[in-house]
């Protein structure tokens, strides 16, 4: 008998060339269903690009996406999203001229009829605005519902992010450099936010450079240097590696 | 009424749903040059209708705005690959194709022109244009219209968001199609002649430019622009040859001192609460 689940995210094998660069070469990691799992490496690792592909934004050049076992990868990016796959971004892209509020309430597809979406808001989607609320207060982000997402401080800004992308209640959170740039107490919070996500039976891969944050936080971490997978293993594993030591320290001296 | 003020406010409710096309595809960011072109199909097409198979004029304009609809989906999905200015320049190209098509097609006329349409009245138009733009206004508090303002601005992340870029900005173009195609039926019944003249690139760059002016971020910015292009140049009757002159000097420093046009969200809000005070 066997009743193991298929894991949440497989990539198998994924190489992503950009003409003769190899950003990703035979790269395989599972994400298991309520884990953790970060992903690390230099500078250029091909870190992000690995999360182009598995959203759709890049289309691998060899190798399969699966999602709960079933395989997304050349679907196009609005589809894997709506698969359950949502993703922040480095650089981050919020919406010019829309509120907060507006972040949660664009991300999250209709139910029913079709013509909802065209019927104003406060008529026609009571369950879409009280998913809103929910985030919003998850979040805490109720005081500033209503100000322009790209004027709030580059903290906030990444929780609006991070908010939008789990308003439509998906099954894998991808978090690229959730707290770059954040003081420590910040971090703290964003680290909060990402277990109490997790309690919620989110599957969260996040990529991060500063290794106390990753290290206080994933199950297992998968290391990447030059588009190739250099180490597995369990954040205590990983700091004791030496090839990973090499790959980071090699290259500062 | 008088017949002079009737026309002109005749004028108005057409260039207001004409500006209307244009501004629901610009919604979405893309630009289109072409409107007059929907706007020509339109006209013929309903004035066909009621003239040669005698159908009533409202029955008319649906048959014209749904066919037009649909050749501006088939335009929509090619104009997904251009941008900005290579997507005005090719929309520019369907208008010119449509206007020769017309031009060449003996069976309404050609360059004769067609007539034959009965004459409708100010308030006949003006219950479209005033339905149309209600309509826009309400969508425009609707999620449909959060989704096209996260395509218009990054389309790629509103893909990665879960919205389909693809079904907004084609939908658009054919939202547009129709309402241009209602502008040009209307334009038909209310000058009771048409002519391929009548809908070429000049037609095509007033639309946009009431829009333009009358401010590109909100529907009723179409309305400003309508009324501000048709009164103006009649304001400006006294300076005789140099009225378009001075209409251009206007429009230079419009465009220098408010960009976004009249009328923007900004606006409406600060008169809006000045209205309650
Ligand atoms: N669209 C692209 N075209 C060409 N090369 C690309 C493209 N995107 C990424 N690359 C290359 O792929 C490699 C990996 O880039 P990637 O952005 O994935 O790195 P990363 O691990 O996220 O780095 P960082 O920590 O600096 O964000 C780099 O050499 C980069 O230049
Ligand atoms: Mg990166």
């Amino acid at each position: 008998m066997n009743t193991t689940l298929p894991p949440r995210l497989r990539l198998d094998r994924i190489t992503k060339a950009f003409g003769g660069v190899h950003a990703l070469t035979d790269l395989s990691l599972d994400v298991m269903p309520g884990q953790i799992i970060g992903l690390i490496g230099p500078n250029g690792a091909g870190k992000t690009t690995t999360f182009n592909v598995i959203t759709g934004a890049y289309r691998a050049s060899s190798g399969t996406v699966l999602l709960d076992g079933q395989a997304v990868t050349s679907e196009p990016p609005h589809k894997i999203a709506r698969a359950g796959i949502m993703r922040t971004f480095q650089n981050i892209r919020l919406f010019s001229d829309m509120t907060v509020w507006e972040h949660l309430l664009v991300a999250q597809p209709h139910s029913g009829l079709a013509v909802r979406r065209l019927l104003p808001m406060r008529f026609s989607n009571r369950k879409t605005i009280e998913r809103a609320e929910e985030v919003l207060e998850f979040f805490a982000l109720g005081n500033v519902r209503n100000r322009p997402a790209r004027t709030l401080p580059y903290g906030l800004q990444r929780r609006v992010e991070m908010a939008r992308a789990v308003t439509a209640r998906p099954r894998l959170l991808l978090l690229d450099e959730p707290v770059a740039g954040m003081n420590h107490d910040e971090a703290e919070a964003i680290r909060a936010l990402v277990l109490r996500l997790r309690q919620g039976g989110l599957s969260i891969l996040l990529i991060e450079h500063d290794m106390a944050f990753v290290m206080n936080l994933c199950d297992e971490l998968y290391v990447l240097d030059f588009g190739i997978l250099i180490a597995h293993g369990r954040p205590a594993e990983i700091r004791a590696n030496p090839a990973v030591l090499d790959a980071y320290l090699g290259r500062a001296a | 009424m008088s017949m002079y003020y009737a026309g002109i406010l005749s004028d108005i409710g057409i260039l207001l749903l004409g500006a209307l096309s244009v501004y629901i595809i610009l919604a979405t960011g893309q630009l289109s040059l072409g409107n007059a072109g929907f706007m020509g199909i339109g006209a013929y097409i309903t004035s066909w209708l009621t003239v040669e198979a005698g159908l009533p004029i409202t029955v008319a304009l649906v048959i014209a705005a749904l066919v037009s609809g649909a050749i501006g989906v088939a335009v929509g999905f090619p104009a997904l690959r251009l941008k900005g200015i290579y997507l005005a320049m090719a929309t520019l190209g369907f208008g010119e194709v449509v206007r020769s098509f017309l031009l060449n097609f003996a069976a309404m006329g050609g360059p004769e022109g067609f007539h034959g349409m009965h004459h409708i009245s100010t308030g006949y138009i003006w219950t479209w244009a005033v339905s149309v733009l209600v309509l826009v206004m309400l969508i425009e508090a609707s999620p449909i219209w959060l989704e096209i303002r996260a395509v218009r601005d990054d389309e790629t992340a509103a893909g990665l968001v879960g919205l389909n870029a693809t079904e907004i900005k084609v939908g658009a173009f054919g939202c547009g199609a129709a309402v241009a195609a209602i502008a040009g039926g209307l334009f038909a019944h209310h000058h009771v002649y048409i002519e391929p003249g009548n809908f070429s690139f000049e037609r095509s760059v007033d639309l946009v430019l009431a829009v333009i002016l009358g401010g590109s971020t909100v529907a009723s910015g179409a309305l400003a622009g309508a009324v501000m292009l048709v009164i103006l140049p009649e304001y400006l009757r006294f300076l005789a040859e140099w009225r378009f002159a001075a209409f251009g000097a206007l429009l230079i420093a419009m465009l220098l001192v408010r960009r976004q046009g009249l009328l923007d969200r900004a606006l409406l809000r600060f008169a809006w609460r000045g209205s309650r005070a």
